[in-house]
C-alpha cells in the first residue's frame, strides 16, 4: 500500500502509523456532554467503501494525514494534512 | 538421454553432481531435471499421499513431482524444484518423502490401501476416540504423508531484501514481455524486466520456430543484449514476480546465489519490493496435463516441456516417445523429435477432425486409456473407436492445453473469465489496478499474436505515462491457429490423476460433488485439490472442469478458486531477511553503554535501548546484594546514573506555555523560568498516558521529559494535539533524546560531586529544588536540573551527546572519591518504589488521575487532552482501584509483582478480588519487601491487613496496606 504524503510524495505504508477514523478530528467542546464525548471516543462506523481516516508518517515529515481510500478495492483517492482540515 | 547437437548451450564442458548419492554428471546449462533426463533417472520423488513413484512432468517452476533436498546440514534445503534447479559443480540432490529409497519406498504400502483412502477419508476415519487424534493418528500421518525437511539446525545463510521503483515492470520475458519491455524501453520509460528464468526467452528457448528469420532464442538473445546497453532498463534474471500488492506494490523473489557452490557471504535470494507505475503481465502459459487412467507413471510429461527438453538442453526421456493431444501444438513435438532422430510411436490426438502435420502415425478421435510401467512407462493403450490398441513408449508427451497464468492479475481479488474458444480463463481488464495482461497470459497463443501483443500494450502503458512511443518493426514468426477441442479426463480402470502432488484423482473429485462438496472452494478442501506446492497450476482447471461435469454446470459457473500470492513458493528467510537475531528490532545504546558493559553490568531491554541492570563488584554473587549496595550508596553518598533515554522533547514557540497547558493536566503557563514541573498527561479517554518532568529554559521555550518506554508515544501525541487539536497555537517541538546525554548524580554528596566538575561551582541559593538553567562543564555548554526521582538532593546534567561518554567517565572519577559511584536499573527501582513514584507499572493503561491519587491535577483545569472524559462518574468513583503502598506484616514475608489482593478471611478467587499487586522491590533502606499495587478504595484502607495472594508462584502474604511513600515522606532529603 502506497500513501500520497502531501509533503513528502507518495511513499510506502510501512512508513505510516495508523490512528483511526478521522472523525477523531472533530473533538466537541468540553461541556459538550457525556452523549458527544462518548460518540466522539467511542463509536465509529465501519465502512465498506469510502473511508477517511488518520495516519502518521512517523517515519517521514511527521504530519498527520487524512488519507481517503476505499476499504473494499484498496483504493487511495487521496491524501491532504491533518492540519488543513482542522483549520 | 542427451542427443548431441541439440540444445542452446554448444558448450560440452561437463558438471559432475550427486542424486541420492550417486554420481553423475550434466553439461554446463542444465537445469538438475535437464541432467537427471540426460542420465536417465525417472522416478525422481514419491507423492504425498500415496508414495507413487513419480518422474519430471515439466520443465519450468510449476513441477509438482521433481522435488529434492539441495545441500545438508544448516544449508539443507527441501522442495527445490528440480526443474528451476540450475545445475552446477558438486550440486547434491536427494529424493524426499521416501524409506527407504526412492526406488524402493516401504510406504508405497499407502497406494495399496487407496481404495479406503479416497477424499474426506481422514474426517470420516479418525473422529474417534476423540483423543486419538493428538495422540495416535495425527503423528503417524505427519510421519507417513509429507515433503522435504529442514535440518533443525540454525539457518546461517544470508538473505537480502531491497526495494525497487520503475515506470513500467515488464513480468516474464518471453515474446510478449520482450516485445513489450523494447516498445516501453525506447520510448524512455524506466523499466524493470523481470523473468523467474536463468536466460530470458520464454518459450522462444524451447521452440524451434524462427523469429525475424533468425532461431527464435537467438532473436530473444539480440533484444535481451539491445535491452542490456540500455541505462533506463534494468533485467532482473532469476527472479519470480510472486504478488501483486496495492497501489502498483509487487512482490518478486531473486535467486542469487543458488546457482552455484556455496559462496559464504552471498546472499541466497533476495526479496524485492517492487513499485511500478505500470505493469505488463507477460508470464506466458502453463501446458496442462490430461487425466486419463495411469497418467502418472514417469516417462509422462507435459508436450511443451518435451520440446523445452529437447531443443533447450538436448535432452528426451526415452527412446520411444508417443503424444497425446487436444490441439495442435503439442504436433510440434513428434516434428521436432522427428527432427532430432527420435523414435515417435504415434500422435494420439481426441480430436476427429486432427491433421498431422508431418510423417508420424496419427491416431485421430483417440484416447489414451491406460499405461504400463511400474517405475517407468513401458506402453500405453488407446482406444480409437471401438478398438484397443497398444503402443511402445518410454515417455508420453501430453498436452490439454494451455492455461494462460493470470495469477498475478487475479491477486487483489479479481476473478478470471472463461473463455470458449481457448477453454481458458483469461484475466479481464482493470483486475489490478496499473497493470495490463500480455499474450499468452491474455490467450494469444502464437508466437506472432504475442510479439504484437506485447508491442501494443507497450504503445498504449507509454502513452498513459505520457510518453511519445517509438516506431518498432514488428518481427516476422509463426502464427499458426490454436485449434483445441475439450478433453479433460478420460473414462477407464485405473486412477485419472488431476493433482500429482497431492493425489487427487478425478474420483476424489466426483466423491466430493457427490457428498455435497459442490462449490468449487468445498471441493479444494475436501479433496486437498489444488494446496500443494505448485497450488494447482497443473491441474486446477481440469479439476473443476471435472466437478462441474459431476454437478451439472458449466465451467463459468463453476468459478475458480482464489488466486493468492505467492505465484512461486518465497522461503520465509528471505521475507524476512535482516530481521533475524539483532536485526529483529534497532539496537539503541547510550554514550555510557561501553563503560557500563567495561564495568561488568549486565545489561537489560528499556523498549529499544540496552541500560545497564546493576554494576557487580568482585565479591558479589547475587544481583541483589548489588542492588542493595548501590542504593545504600544512594542514601548515603552519591550514584550516577545514565537518565538520557528518557524521552526529551524540545518545545519553543509564542504559545509553547498554552501547548503545555492542554496537553498536561496541571498548567505550565505559571511556571517560572528556571523552574521544572512535574506533568500528568492524559489520552482524550481520561486515562494517564504518560508523566516526565518540564522545564521552563526561556519564556518560549521548554524541554518536556517522557518515560523512555512511551517516548515516540508522546512525541506522535504531540504531533496530533498541535497540527489536529490546536493548529491555532504557534509552537514548534522536536525531539532532543539523541542529542543529549543526561546523567542521574543522585545522593547526599551530589551537590560537592556537581561543585568540583561544573565550571564556577554550584551555588546552593540558585540551585534549589526544581530548578533549571544553563551550566559549563569544563567548558561545554549543558544544563543542569535540580529534579529527582531517588528521593534524594539529586540533579540532572546534560551535555551535548558527543561529550557523554567523556562526562560519564569525569562523573564517575568524582564519586568515587568520594565513596559513591554508578548506579543501575535495579537499583533506581528499588529507590523509586522507596519513594512510592510510578512508572508504566502503575499507569499501564487502565488507570486514572483519580486512581494514582493526581485528581488534584486536573480538576483545576477548563479544557486539556482527556478533562472532559476523565470527569465521567466511572472514572471518579471511590470504589475504583487506588494507588496503595503494601508492606509485608511479617518484615521477612515475601510480595510479588502480579500478586491478587483479598480481605483476610476471604477465600482468594476472582469474585473476592480486591486488587493487585504493580512493583515490588526488597527495601535495603527498610530492610524489609515493598509493594505497589491497587486497592478498591485503598486510600480510605491504609492500616488494613490485606492477604496477598500469588496463585502463579503458590505464594501467600499478609500485608499492611500504607500511603505509597514509604521513605522520607516530607521531602526533606530532597530539598535539603
Amino acid at each position: 500500500m502506497r500513501i500520497p504524503c502531501p509533503i513528502c510524495g507518495t511513499r510506502d505504508r510501512r512508513e505510516f502509523t495508523y490512528q483511526g477514523a478521522a472523525e477523531l478530528l472533530r473533538r466537541p467542546a468540553p461541556d459538550a456532554g457525556d452523549a458527544a464525548w462518548d460518540d466522539y471516543l467511542h463509536n465509529r462506523d465501519n465502512p465498506c467503501g469510502e473511508a477517511r481516516d488518520l495516519w502518521f508518517h512517523e517515519a517521514g515529515c511527521g504530519a498527520w494525514l487524512v488519507v481517503e481510500r476505499d476499504t473494499a478495492t484498496h483504493e487511495v483517492m487521496g491524501a491532504e494534512l491533518a492540519e488543513k482540515v482542522a483549520s | 538421454m542427451r542427443i548431441e547437437g541439440r540444445g542452446l548451450c554448444q558448450s560440452n564442458t561437463s558438471v559432475p553432481f550427486t542424486f541420492d548419492g550417486e554420481r553423475l554428471t550434466g553439461r554446463e546449462g542444465d537445469t538438475l531435471a535437464a541432467a537427471l533426463i540426460a542420465n536417465d533417472k525417472r522416478v525422481v520423488g514419491r507423492s504425498f499421499k500415496y508414495h507413487r513413484p513419480r518422474g519430471i512432468l515439466t520443465a519450468g517452476s510449476e513441477e509438482p513431482n521433481a522435488l529434492v533436498t539441495i545441500g545438508h546440514g544448516p544449508q539443507q534445503d527441501p522442495n527445490v524444484r528440480a526443474t528451476v534447479q540450475e545445475l552446477y559443480e558438486g550440486l547434491e540432490a536427494r529424493s524426499q518423502n521416501a524409506f527407504p529409497s526412492v526406488s524402493f519406498d516401504l510406504m508405497a504400502v499407502n497406494d495399496l490401501m487407496s481404495p479406503f483412502l479416497g477424499a474426506g477419508f481422514y474426517y470420516k476415519t479418525f473422529m474417534w476416540p476423540k483423543n486419538f487424534w493428538e495422540k495416535l493418528y495425527e503423528p503417524i500421518i505427519r510421519r507417513a504423508a509429507g515433503l522435504g525437511a529442514l535440518s533443525g539446525l540454525t539457518n546461517e545463510d544470508t538473505y537480502e531484501k531491497a526495494y525497487a521503483f520503475c515506470d513500467v515492470l515488464v513480468i516474464g520475458a518471453g515474446p510478449t514481455g520482450l516485445m513489450a519491455a523494447l516498445g516501453a524501453a525506447r520510448a524512455g520509460a524506466d523499466v524493470i524486466v523481470a523473468d523467474e528464468d536463468s536466460r530470458m526467452g520464454g518459450r522462444l528457448l524451447a521452440e524451434t520456430g524462427e523469429v525475424d528469420g533468425k532461431p527464435g532464442h537467438a532473436w530473444a538473445a539480440d533484444i535481451v543484449a539491445e535491452l542490456a546497453t540500455m541505462d533506463n532498463v534494468r533485467l532482473m534474471h532469476r527472479t519470480a514476480v510472486t504478488g501483486a500488492y496495492d497501489q502498483g506494490t509487487y512482490g518478486a523473489l531473486e535467486r542469487v546465489g543458488q546457482h552455484h557452490p556455496h559462496q559464504p557471504g552471498k546472499p541466497l535470494e533476495c526479496f524485492w519490493r517492487i513499485v511500478a507505475r505500470r505493469a505488463i503481465l507477460c508470464a506466458g502459459a502453463l501446458e496442462r496435463p490430461v487425466a486419463f487412467p495411469n497418467n502418472d507413471r514417469p516417462g509422462i510429461m507435459t508436450a511443451g516441456a518435451v520440446r523445452a527438453y529437447l531443443n533447450r538442453w538436448g535432452v528426451v526421456a526415452g527412446r520411444k516417445v508417443a503424444v497425446f493431444a487436444n490441439n495442435d501444438g503439442a504436433h510440434r513435438t513428434a516434428l521436432d523429435l522427428m527432427a532430432a532422430g527420435v523414435d515417435v510411436s504415434a500422435v494420439i490426438d481426441s480430436r476427429a477432425e486432427a491433421q498431422a502435420l508431418g510423417d508420424y502415425k496419427l491416431f485421430t478421435g483417440a484416447q489414451v486409456i491406460g499405461t504400463k510401467g511400474r517405475k517407468g512407462l513401458e506402453s500405453l493403450s488407446i482406444r480409437q473407436s471401438d478398438r484397443t490398441l497398444r503402443i511402445e513408449a518410454e515417455c508420453l508427451a501430453v498436452s490439454g492445453g494451455w492455461n494462460p497464468s493470470v495469477h498475478l492479475a487475479c491477486h487483489m481479488n479479481g476473478r478470471p473469465e472463461w473463455n470458449a474458444e481457448t477453454l481458458s480463463f483469461l484475466p479481464r481488464d482493470g483486475m489490478v489496478p496499473g497493470m495490463t495482461a500480455a499474450g499468452a497470459a491474455r490467450g494469444q497463443f502464437s508466437t506472432a499474436a504475442c510479439l504484437a501483443d506485447g508491442a501494443r500494450v507497450a504503445k498504449e502503458v507509454v502513452i498513459e505515462l505520457g510518453l511519445t512511443p517509438s516506431d518498432t518493426a514488428m518481427p516476422r514468426a509463426e502464427d499458426r491457429p490454436y485449434r483445441i477441442e475439450e478433453l479433460w479426463a478420460v473414462e477407464g480402470r485405473g486412477r485419472k490423476w488431476l493433482d500429482f502432488q497431492n493425489d487427487v484423482h478425478v474420483k476424489d473429485v466426483r466423491l466430493a460433488a457427490q457428498e455435497n462438496f459442490r462449490s468449487v472452494e468445498h471441493m479444494k478442501r475436501y479433496t486437498t485439490q489444488g494446496m500443494a506446492t505448485d497450488q494447482g497450476k497443473n491441474s486446477n482447471v481440469a479439476a473443476l472442469a471435472v466437478l462441474a461435469d459431476a454437478t451439472g454446470r458449466g465451467i463459468p459457473e463453476t468459478g475458480t478458486t482464489t488466486f493468492r500470492p505467492p505465484y512461486t513458493p518465497v522461503s520465509i528467510a528471505a521475507m524476512g531477511a535482516g530481521s533475524q537475531g539483532e536485526g529483529f528490532a534497532p539496537k539503541r545504546v547510550t554514550t555510557s553503554h561501553t563503560a557500563s558493559v567495561d564495568r561488568g553490568a549486565p545489561m537489560i531491554e528499556a523498549g529499544l535501548w540496552y541500560r545497564p541492570s546493576y554494576f557487580p563488584k568482585p565479591d558479589e554473587r547475587t544481583w541483589q546484594e548489588s542492588c542493595n549496595r548501590e542504593v545504600t550508596m544512594v542514601r548515603n553518598a552519591v550514584g550516577i546514573c545514565d537518565v538520557s533515554t528518557l524521552g526529551k522533547i524540545d518545545i519553543q514557540g509564542p504559545d509553547a506555555a498554552a501547548f503545555l497547558d492542554f496537553v498536561y493536566t496541571n498548567t505550565f503557563s505559571t511556571l517560572k523560568v528556571g523552574r521544572v514541573r512535574y506533568g500528568l498527561m492524559l489520552r482524550e479517554d481520561g486515562h494517564v498516558m504518560d508523566d516526565g518532568t518540564t522545564a521552563r529554559m526561556g519564556k518560549s521555550h521548554f524541554v518536556m521529559t517522557t518515560t523512555t518506554a512511551a517516548a515516540g508515544l508522546v512525541m506522535r501525541h504531540l504531533a496530533w494535539v498541535s497540527q489536529a487539536l490546536r493548529p491555532d497555537l504557534d509552537v514548534v517541538f522536536t525531539s532532543a533524546t539523541e542529542q543529549w546525554a543526561q546523567f542521574a548524580v543522585a545522593g547526599p554528596k551530589s551537590r560537592d560531586l556537581l561543585d568540583a566538575v561544573v565550571d564556577g561551582g554550584i551555588d546552593p541559593e540558585s540551585w534549589p529544588f526544581m530548578a533549571c538553567g544553563e551550566v559549563d562543564v569544563m567548558g561545554v555548554r549543558g544544563r543542569l536540573f535540580r529534579i529527582s526521582f531517588s528521593g534524594e538532593h539529586a540533579y540532572e546534567i546534560a551535555v551535548p551527546a558527543g561529550y557523554g561518554a567523556a562526562l560519564y567517565r569525569v562523573l564517575l572519577a568524582q564519586a568515587e572519591t568520594m565513596g559513591g559511584g554508578a548506579y543501575g536499573m535495579e537499583a533506581l527501582n528499588v529507590m523509586r518504589i522507596e519513594k512510592g513514584h510510578i512508572t508504566h507499572a502503575e499507569i499501564h493503561g487502565r488507570t486514572t488521575a483519580f486512581d494514582i491519587g493526581f485528581e488534584g491535577m486536573v480538576s483545576k483545569k477548563t479544557d486539556c487532552v482527556g478533562f472532559s472524559a476523565s470527569r465521567r462518574p466511572g472514572l471518579l468513583e471511590e470504589s475504583r482501584e487506588q494507588l496503595v503502598g503494601l508492606h509485608p506484616v511479617d518484615p521477612a514475608g515475601k510480595l510479588t509483582a502480579g500478586a491478587h489482593l483479598f480481605e483476610d478471611r476471604a477465600e482468594p478467587v476472582r469474585t473476592n478480588d480486591h486488587g493487585y499487586v504493580t512493583s515490588v522491590c526488597h527495601s535495603p533502606t527498610l530492610g524489609h519487601d515493598l509493594a505497589l499495587g491497587f486497592l478498591t478504595n485503598g486510600r480510605a484502607r491504609h492500616g488494613e491487613t490485606i492477604k496477598m495472594v500469588d496463585h502463579l508462584r503458590g505464594v501467600t502474604t499478609l500485608a499492611r496496606v500504607c500511603d505509597p511513600v514509604f521513605f522520607d515522606k516530607e521531602g526533606a532529603r530532597v530539598r535539603g
